[in-house]
């Protein structure tokens, strides 16, 4: 296969997860695989692409790139495109990358595919399957145009170390300032070392049944039990009653999410809901009325109060932990 | 303040979606139609500023099938003052994001506008997609995801949601923004709203009448159902404390998950 570029998103100093998911599976997919990354003060962060089987690593490290101005970074990214010449370009399907790559795909005049969850070579052409209806069903679609684009959704492959040592390149780009029009007048992110629910490999999930704001800590504190890599998400019906940010909302109008383990506290299991985390790889459902729909999807379902449940959970998670 | 919103029709988010024949396809029968849910915040957005400067006029655009009016009436009846109907059944049946943003772009040019809305995403294809593609082919900025928006000056300062945050920015108008929700609460459509809705003006277009002949960039090889998911089993113990006690140790031994 002709070569792969991957666009590795930078986010609190450092490269996203997402980008070594990507990057590994390019390198199992052949060809060259070529990955940029752009921000302000971060060259020393190529290496770790190398790890993960970039052969050839592209830097635009300039105090232009800061803060992340979508025009600006699309020229940056189209200029390296030029260079390369790939027939494939890879993007997370983060926020970010949500906001850039079809914006890219436009600067080059081809179509792109959002939120791609597997991709497979066919008469050298990149097809992908990508969730429609929030996860109600699947399209197998192709990207006609060259290069071809895709945004892979956080978790969908595993990144894979390798021997490799990538070449690492610094690029000086040329702004055309006069077409960005957008000023980032402040950018707030919350201090919490918490994953996005996207890329979060468990995420524990309240709905109706939590009763009021105050009892999500009891959900933070099981996420906090199972690690790092574990976060709070919570129903439509939770946010709608404003009892959570619409950031953590998972479902057909919320986020999509596909975590190693999904645990659902009092929510019932609207379709909507269903559609966003059923494809969680083990789904827990806790709820006190043993009809809820959430039971027909769950592996483990515990009929019981939430309220004595999560806490002897979080008790129980903490000592196997040790 | 000239607003421009571009709305899709699309299955009610309740919709058990099936397979068609054609196997590229889902099954229309008995599916309810809706104004795509974060459009709705979109339209509401354009009616506030509108409102807030005391002059302008909403303009709805879709490209759709000939149900899609439906949609546009619902826009209407909110408060929008006009409407632009691509009603092209062949068009639409090929259009991805690409094609879409084509015929949204040659539709608006023939609009007043100092913001263009879309929602961020429909919830069918959820591609999120059409915004930034309509951008580049007006040579207009795009925000996207949007949760706060204000204008004075010939400028807007909109709040936008990022990843673990929000990033506030500026940008001069005309411009292109994606509702997120968050960004309002859309109103419903009055009775009244209803009975003027059916006075107001759509212009009804097909993609040829624009001037639009754009391919689609992307090929649908086929639609597939994801494996069902099997009720697994019931955690069993004497009180609750028990139960998370099993579970925990399933977590542990059988799912290796703690």
């Amino acid at each position: 296969m002709p070569g792969t570029l991957i666009y590795a998103e930078v986010q609190k100093g450092e490269i996203k997860k997402a980008a070594y998911e990507i990057t590994s599976k390019a390198k199992s997919l052949g060809g060259e695989v070529s990955a940029v990354f752009i921000g302000s003060g971060v060259a020393g962060l190529a290496p770790n692409l190398a790890k993960y089987g970039a052969d050839k690593i592209y830097v635009v490290d300039a105090p232009d790139f800061k803060d992340y101005v979508t025009e600006a970074y699309v020229q940056a990214i189209a200029q390296v495109v030029d260079k390369v010449k790939p027939s494939v370009i890879l993007t997370a399907a983060s926020a970010q990358g949500r906001d850039l790559t079809p914006a890219l795909a436009a600067r080059l005049k081809v179509g792109s595919l959002s939120d791609v969850v597997d991709l497979n070579l066919e008469g050298g052409k990149v097809v992908a399957k990508r969730p429609i209806y929030a996860g109600k069903a699947y399209v197998m679609v192709e990207a006609t145009g060259d290069p071809q684009i895709i945004s892979i959704r956080p978790n969908s492959f595993t990144a894979t170390t390798t021997a490799g040592i990538g070449a690492i390149e610094n690029v000086a780009v040329s702004l055309d300032a006069s077409k960005i029009k957008v000023v980032v007048r402040a950018v707030e992110v919350t201090a919490t070392k918490e994953p996005d629910q996207t890329e979060a490999e468990i995420i524990v999930s309240g709905g109706r049944g939590m009763k009021g704001p105050e009892n999500f800590a009891m959900l933070e504190e099981l996420a906090h039990a199972f690690g790092p890599t574990a976060t709070t998400g919570a129903s439509r019906a939770a946010v709608d009653a404003g009892w959570r940010d619409h950031a953590y909302q998972v479902g057909q109008t919320g986020k999509t999410v596909s975590p190693n383990l999904y645990v659902a506290a009092g929510i019932s299991g609207a379709i909507q809901h269903l559609a966003g985390m059923g494809t969680s790889r083990v789904i827990v459902a806790i709820n006190k009325d043993p009809e809820a729909p959430i039971f027909t999807k769950a592996d483990y379902g515990v009929v019981d109060d939430l309220f004595k449940v999560l806490p002897a959970l979080t008790t129980e998670v903490k000592k196997i932990k040790g | 303040m000239n607003s421009v919103v571009c709305i899709k029709q699309v299955p009610d988010t309740e919709t058990l979606i099936k397979i068609d024949a054609s196997g590229t396809g889902i099954v229309t029968d008995g599916v309810k139609w809706i104004m795509n849910p974060y459009d709705e915040f979109a339209v509401e957005e354009a009616l506030k500023q509108k409102e807030k400067a005391g002059a302008g006029s909403v303009a709805i655009v879709s490209l759709g099938l000939d149900r899609a009016i439906e949609a546009i009436r619902t826009a209407l009846a909110m408060g929008a003052d006009t409407g632009v109907h691509i009603s092209d059944p062949e068009f639409y049946a090929k259009a991805d994001p690409y094609a879409t943003a084509a015929a949204l772009a040659a539709a608006i040019k023939g609009l007043q506008y100092d913001a263009i809305w879309l929602g961020k995403q429909a919830v069918d294809d959820d591609a999120s997609q059409v915004p930034a593609i309509l951008g580049e082919m007006l040579g207009l900025p795009v925000v996207t995801m949007v949760v706060k928006f204000e204008a004075a000056g010939g400028k807007a300062t909109v709040t936008r949601e990022i990843e673990g945050g929000q990033a506030i920015l500026e940008v001069p108008l005309p411009a292109i923004f994606s509702a997120q929700k968050g960004l309002n609460e859309p109103r419903y459509a009055s009775l009244p709203g209803i009975m003027k809705a059916k006075k107001k003006p759509v212009d009804v277009k097909k993609a040829a009448d624009l001037g639009v002949n754009q391919a689609p960039m992307t090929t649908t090889k086929s639609i597939i159902l994801p494996p069902a998911r099997q009720a697994g089993k019931k955690v069993e113990g004497d009180d609750a404390e028990a139960k998370a006690r099993a579970l925990a140790k399933a977590l542990h031994e059988e799912a290796k998950l703690i």
